[in-house]
């Protein structure tokens, strides 16, 4: 919305081109197993599969029947099957089985498999040792990177989150490197890396170490992209855990939004089926209301659908030839536009109902308590009724979560009783879920007595400030421990008001939890590439209630240095590759944020789908819908500064 | 046809020899009775008195079915339909075409299996005439309609019935039709007059066989090989046109001086053979019609019946059973006259050798000399199996013996399994047996087919002997023959149960692959109970054993079993089976005698309690009370859902604490809820609120208003009234919002509809924004006075 109403924001580089590569590689390696074959996809690779390919494209490289990859084999007569997986062990040993039970009833087949986006070396072995690594031939499909809009692209790795943060698996680091090269060799050098969090390190560390294997000839073209930022989810938990308030994000809470795209059931399109609707800048309803606030949304339809009848009512009185202007030139836009503008309001209307209840606005109420840090016991004792009531289980964990990430960690009685509380509720076997979210840090028992904060006040009253820094990473390390209270007073992430947060003219990031959390990643792409508060288009350039000082397009993480050291260091800041200084970096282009690696896809990454024990994640490479009013801030800023 | 008339013939004619002297004495003549053979030289069912019928109606048509050598396997007086036909299928059962279009299956012992129907448009047209043909597709039934259409089914195993379309101007009936089989696709070909048609299952076409001689005249007779090969037609005019089935090619044509139509007219040719004969027979004479211009003619003595086979035709008349063929190569060779072949010098030798003269060297010789030796003996040793008389066979066998002698490397497989072949097929073709196999039937028909037809034949013990002397393996063999004996044995209804199975087991024993079971199943099939468990104390599968007393409701018995194999899973199968299908009073009786069984149902549960169990061993050891205290209490709780589960009777493991306690509210169990909420120590907050809505669900108010009093609400009265007014019950509602606390009973009067209350209490409290949100409920035409008293109230507040 910012950029998009800004004369100088700088184009966003055509993201259309990785869609296109992807096609190509795609269709090549089809073509590389001539004839017809059946193609068995891995059920979470069909949604982005088709928004690269559709069936009528496989079907003219001559694939013959579609089938999902699952526990049944397929009972299929076609002599050549094609695999198109991610590279699981679970889906090796399936298709090993299939391999196995043709050898054994005598059927010679081809088979071929094709990993996304890469092999692992795991998966090889697993078809070595179920004795069918001859039998298939390996191959790679490089799909890194899927762009979801002009301005989102995602790696659509659901398992990147449990993987690495719970399970401490590194090698989808691997891939987050690869997609950063390939995003280097399309959009030119990057004019400024920054990154927090080891994984984000890691992962910037391989990517160069690739870079100079491949001398990529990338070198004096223009650079499209001026910064990347790379973050670890786990520096920022807590906007993953707040309740959605903006209409996309309770689009995603309500109806899921898959790969782009929602499924509007038959209460929406007050038909008695389904629609499938792409959910992007294409959508011009959409485009203009995603990223409001809820409460005004309804407002804006309905002064939408009033333009939309006068623009109709221009009919009368027409003449002949404007007559014939009207339906040529305007009739069917109209049209699209009446189509898409029903189909929102069904949606809200889907909203209205789930989110007006009671239950609701207590929850929201407790949740800004708990960010606000008043009346924790009331917000506590809410969150037992709400684990007694049976209201649902993951919102009541991910209240929880909430709880133990600004408060520290939950009191030892507190969190017993939680604890007991939720198992009556909802079974034993969910200790384990409890087991692994206290692994990743999302829902901690203070340790009884000292809480580390304190012993670290108390050691760097002993030593220099510095010393007191490394002391504190390695406590941090130890125990995740989220600092969210001293970051959120560093950041003014909680903006303080007198009276009534204006939601329709909203002075900071807030708006989009109702003014009661600006998100911390995108806090520190606008704190790190803003020279001053921009004004934002029909806002007032209000006094930016950030104690820290700004300075323009900053060189590094200077005068961040305590933030980072709250948010568990390992940062890091390069200056670009390309040769051109941090000034010019951004020369002509915005500084574009990529927040890859953990600025997880909010709605995917959230861990409060489902318990934890099966937690799912995929991260974006860019903000995600959530998060996008900051995202596209941070672009509008970074234009404005290098203009 | 007497064998002295039966000269040697030339080459390429047939060759007859009487199989047997028919053993039937019929008084009938052949033409009186209704035939059908089957082939393979399989039975002969013969009806008599079928045409009588209007004359004499007391007396019955009678169905009688012979073995080839004319002894009699059994008979009943026919009691059903009139009939049209009989024929054989491919397993040997006879089918009994009625003249309603009904078929009726009997097998072998005349034994009623079950019959099945040709459609409605056979059932009101009539059976006018009927075939029995076999295709790759098994038997099949071809019926010609009164109203001159086809019906016909190609596998009545798997019955679809098939209406062929109908042939234009088709007034009569057709002087001659037959079924072909082409590229498994059944048609009909029909005669008209001078006219052929083709009926397909879309289409009717005239067709013309190729070369076919212009003065040819109106057909009168065809017949189909054996193989579906070959068609001949013949004509009024005594032409007979001989070519392949499809009509694309003649093969011969033969002019004969017969001109009055014949009885019937077969193939007579041998698989791969270019000779190719059909045998046409009238009332006292038979001709067989070759490529030659001359036929050759016998004489029949009486009246004959010609059933077509694989390699020849068999010959039935009332005394004599004959059998016609062509000669075989290899006994050609060796039995023409003169003959020069290494086959007759060999057989010659041998002859010489045994009168023990010199000669015997010099045929010998000759034969060595032209490097023939092997060629001699493998055709005596082909010869042989074409020899019906054992004597002949004997000496060709011995001829073959004697030339191997001077082979250093011939392969003795032959020899001997030629020896074998000869050994089985005199024995089945014993006057006692009655199969009249040739070799090359018997090679075509093989080994277990033949095995089949012995036990359908029931002749069990030569079938085992025969097992035995081949050497096939006992499970393929002996043990599955000795298994249709059994099943057969059960049948017999005059012996006692305790006599059978003792027969039984005394003749299976422990043979392998012999499952008493499977018998058991058949006895139990034939209504004797009893004789089956006593059959399944044999099975020493408990596994086999235990489903069919299931089955038989022995259930008791069952259990015991399942309990003495020790195999746990099948304990679980019948205790489950017993749950299922006793009443838990029964049940649980059951088990108490069976403590094996109870305890083991119990494991069931206690199996988990036991993985729990170790769990918490684990958890002390890591110090992680919580987790421990979590396990102790599930454990607990597993116990006692497994009492609520057996007491009544309804699922209760593996739910959460919270749906246990709810789910015991939701049946009324309130005791047991109570008992629940004290011994694991639910707060009493999630208790109250547990309880208020599953007595809401289950619609209990008087319950809910009962609690309600039973003591001071922990969560207050809001969530009484909130609870029912979501469950449309505003009259209950009512009665708790008094008793909601002053800071929200306007809330709950709001809530209950009760505007006037509502504003009053925020009257009361002097409170604006609760008076607002009163006025923000009012409509203005129902509840002006109260708006009117709220307006005066808040203005009175704001002069404050």
């Amino acid at each position: 919305m910012a950029a998009a109403g800004r004369r100088d924001a700088p184009e966003a580089p055509d993201f259309g081109i990785l869609k296109r590569l992807a096609r190509d590689q795609l269709i090549y390696l089809l073509e590389q197993l001539p004839g017809k074959k059946d193609l068995f996809i891995e059920a979470d690779l069909m949604s982005p599969l088709d928004r690269i390919a559709n069936v009528s494209i496989l079907k003219q490289h001559e694939v013959d029947k579609l089938y999902k990859v699952e526990t049944r084999p397929a009972p299929s007569a076609s002599d050549q099957f094609c695999f198109l997986v991610r590279p699981r062990i679970r889906t090796m040993r399936y298709i090993a089985d299939i391999v196995n039970a043709d050898k054994m009833s005598g059927r010679s087949r081809k088979y071929k498999i094709i990993f996304s986006p890469q092999k692992f070396y795991a998966c090889e072995m697993v078809l070595e040792e179920e004795g069918v690594f001859g039998d298939v031939t390996c191959d790679e499909w490089s799909f890194y990177l899927l762009p979801l809009d002009e301005d989102i692209i995602s790696m659509e790795l659901p398992e990147f989150f449990r993987d690495y943060f719970l399970e401490g698996d590194h090698r989808w680091i691997n891939s987050v490197a690869r997609a950063l090269q390939l995003l280097n060799s399309l959009y030119g050098p990057f004019g400024r890396a920054y990154g927090i969090g080891r994984c984000a390190k890691m992962s910037y560390e391989l990517w160069r170490d690739l870079e100079e294997e491949s001398e990529g000839d990338g070198q004096g073209r223009k650079p499209e992209i001026g910064s990347i930022f790379l973050m670890d989810r786990d520096t920022d938990y807590v906007t993953a855990l707040c309740s959605q308030v903006v209409y996309e994000g309770l689009v995603d809470d309500t109806f899921r939004i898959k790969c782009g795209s929602v499924d509007f059931g038959p209460d929406v399109t007050s038909s008695d089926k389904s629609i499938k609707v792409l959910l992007n800048a294409q959508d011009k309803v959409f485009s203009q209301i995603r990223n409001e606030h809820f409460s005004s949304v309804f407002g804006f339809l309905s002064q939408k659908s009033r333009n939309l009848q006068a623009q109709y009512d221009r009919r009368r009185g027409m003449d002949i030839k404007q007559m014939k202007n009207f339906v040529s030139q305007e009739l069917k836009g109209l049209k699209q536009e009446h189509r898409l503008l029903s189909l929102h309001i069904g949606a809200c209307e889907s909203i209205m109902k789930k989110k007006t209840k009671q239950d609701f606005q207590e929850m929201i109420k407790a949740e800004h308590s708990l960010l606000e840090g008043f009346d924790i016991r009331e917000s506590t004792s809410f969150i037992e009724e709400h684990i007694d009531r049976q209201v649902s289980p993951i919102e009541s964990l991910r209240l929880m979560c909430l709880l133990s990430i600004t408060e520290n960690g939950l009191v030892p009685k507190d969190y017993r009783s939680l604890k007991t509380q939720y198992l009556q509720s909802y079974g034993p076997e969910h200790l384990l879920t409890f087991h692994n979210l206290k692994r990743i840090g999302l829902l901690t028992e203070q340790a009884a007595g000292e809480t580390l904060t304190a012993v670290e006040s108390r050691v760097s009253k002993l030593v220099t400030d510095r010393a007191a820094g490394k002391i504190t990473d390695a406590f941090n390390s130890l125990a995740r421990k989220s600092n969210f209270r001293a970051i959120s007073k560093k950041l003014g992430l909680i903006p303080r008001l007198d009276g009534e947060y204006d939601l329709k003219m909203p002075r900071d990031m807030a708006y989009v939890f109702s003014g009661a959390y600006v998100p911390l990643s995108c806090k520190i792409i606008e704190q790190v590439s803003a020279a001053r508060v921009s004004p934002r288009p029909g806002g007032s350039p209000a006094a930016h209630p950030c104690p820290v000082p700004q300075v323009l397009e900053r060189r590094g993480w200077q005068g961040l240095e305590e933030v980072l050291r709250l948010l568990n260091g390992h940062e890091f800041s390069v200056s670009g590759s390309a040769g051109a200084g941090p000034g010019g970096a951004g020369r002509g282009c915005g500084s574009h944020s990529l927040c890859p690696a953990q600025t997880a896809r909010r709605r995917t990454a959230r861990p409060r789908r489902r318990s934890a024990s099966c937690s799912p994640c995929s991260w974006g490479a860019a903000p995600s819908p959530r998060s996008r009013p900051c995202g596209s801030w941070a672009r509008s800023e970074g234009a404005s500064s290098s203009s | 046809m007497s064998r002295e008339a039966q000269p040697w013939h030339p080459p390429g004619v047939g060759a007859g020899f009487e199989l047997y002297t028919m053993g039937w004495n019929l008084k009938e003549d052949l033409r009186d009775c209704m035939v059908a053979a089957a082939p393979y030289g399989g039975p002969i069912a013969l009806l008599k008195n079928h045409a009588r019928k209007e004359k004499s109606p007391g007396a019955r048509p009678l169905l009688e079915i012979y073995s080839a050598s004319g002894l009699l396997l059994a008979s009943i007086p026919w009691k059903s339909g009139q009939l049209v036909q009989l024929g054989w299928t491919a397993s040997e059962d006879l089918l009994c075409i009625q003249e309603d279009g009904t078929v009726l299956i009997y097998n072998l012992f005349c034994e009623f299996k079950r019959h099945f129907s040709m459609g409605n448009e056979v059932l009101q047209n009539h059976v006018l005439e009927a075939k029995v043909f076999h295709s790759e597709f098994g038997t099949g039934v071809a019926i010609l309609t009164g109203s001159h259409r086809f019906s016909l089914a190609t596998n009545i195993e798997d019955l679809k019935l098939r209406r062929m379309p109908e042939v234009p101007g088709l007034q009569k009936p057709p002087s001659c039709w037959a079924v072909l089989s082409q590229d498994r696709v059944t048609i009909v070909l029909l005669a008209v007059g001078q006219d052929l048609y083709l009926l397909d299952n879309t289409s009717c076409s005239v067709v013309t066989p190729p070369g076919l001689s212009p003065s040819a005249g109106a057909y009168v007779q065809m017949a189909v090989s054996f193989t579906h090969r070959c068609l001949a037609l013949l004509t009024d005019t005594g032409y007979i046109w001989m070519g392949l089935a499809s009509l694309k090619e003649k093969l011969c044509e033969f002019h004969c001086s017969i001109r009055s139509p014949p009885k019937q007219m077969v193939w007579c040719m041998r698989p791969r053979s270019r000779q190719r004969a059909v045998v046409v027979a009238w009332d006292r004479q038979l001709l067989v019609a070759g490529s030659s211009s001359e036929g050759i003619q016998f004489v029949l003595d009486e009246d004959s019946y010609l059933v077509p086979e694989l390699d020849g035709v068999r010959i039935l008349s009332r005394s004599s059973h004959e059998f016609l063929q062509e000669i075989p190569e290899a006994s050609q060779e060796i039995f023409k006259i003169a003959s020069m072949a290494p086959g007759a010098l060999l057989l010659e030798a041998q002859k010489e050798y045994e009168k023990e003269s010199q000669k015997a060297d010099e045929y010998l010789r000759e034969i060595k000399e032209q490097k023939l030796l092997p060629e001699a003996v493998s055709q005596c040793i082909e010869a042989a199996g074409h020899e019906h008389e054992p004597d002949t066979q004997k000496a060709l066998l011995r001829a073959a013996s004697f030339g191997k002698c001077f082979l250093d490397k011939f392969p003795p497989e032959s020899f001997v399994r030629m020896c074998q072949d000869l050994r089985v097929l005199n024995a089945i073709r014993d006057y006692q047996i009655g199969i009249p196999l040739t070799f090359t039937q018997y090679k075509r028909l093989t080994i277990e087919v033949l095995l089949d037809r012995l036990v359908l034949r029931r002749l069990y013990p030569l079938a085992i002997r025969m097992c035995e002397y081949l050497r096939l393996s006992e499970i393929q063999g002996v043990s599955r023959i000795l298994a249709h004996w059994a099943c057969y044995k059960v049948q017999q209804k005059d012996k006692s149960d305790e006599e059978v199975a003792q027969a039984i087991n005394h003749k299976l024993g422990d043979t392998p692959g012999i499952s008493y079971s499977e018998i058991a199943a058949r006895a139990y099939d034939c209504g004797r109970t009893e004789l089956a468990i006593k059959l399944l104390e044999y099975e020493p599968r408990s596994g086999e054993q235990v489903p069919l007393l299931l089955k038989m409701k022995r259930s008791k018995l069952a259990l015991s079993k399942a309990i003495e194999s020790g195999d746990t899973d099948l304990v679980y199968t019948v205790v489950l089976h017993l749950k299922n299908e006793l009443n838990r009073g029964t049940f649980f009786m059951t088990l108490q005698n069976q403590p094996v069984a109870l305890s083991l149902y119990r494991q069931r549960i206690e199996g988990r309690v036991g993985a729990l169990q170790n769990a918490l061993d684990e958890f002390y050891k890591a110090k992680n009370e919580f987790a421990a205290k979590a396990t102790e209490e599930q454990i607990k709780l597993l116990r006692l859902q497994r009492h609520l589960q057996e007491d009544f009777d309804k699922p209760y493991l593996d739910l959460s604490l919270h749906d246990t306690v709810s789910n015991l509210i939701l049946d009324g169990h309130h005791k047991r809820a109570e008992q629940l909420y004290r011994e694991f120590k639910i707060p009493d907050k999630r208790y109250w609120w547990l309880k208020i809505s599953a007595l809401a669900n289950r619609g209990d108010w008087e319950e809910m208003e009962k609690f309600s009093k039973s003591k001071k609400s922990p969560i207050g009265y809001l969530p009484f009234v909130e609870i029912a007014v979501k469950h449309h019950n505003r009259y209950e509602a009512k009665k708790y919002a008094p008793r909601v606390p002053p800071e929200q009973r306007v809330r709950a009067f709001v809530l209950v509809g009760d505007l006037d209350q509502a504003a009053d209490a925020a009257i009361e409290h002097k409170n604006e924004t609760e008076m607002n949100f009163v006025l923000s409920k009012c409509s203005a035409s129902t509840d002006a006075a109260v708006a009117e008293k709220l307006n005066r109230a808040r203005a009175q507040l704001l002069k404050k």
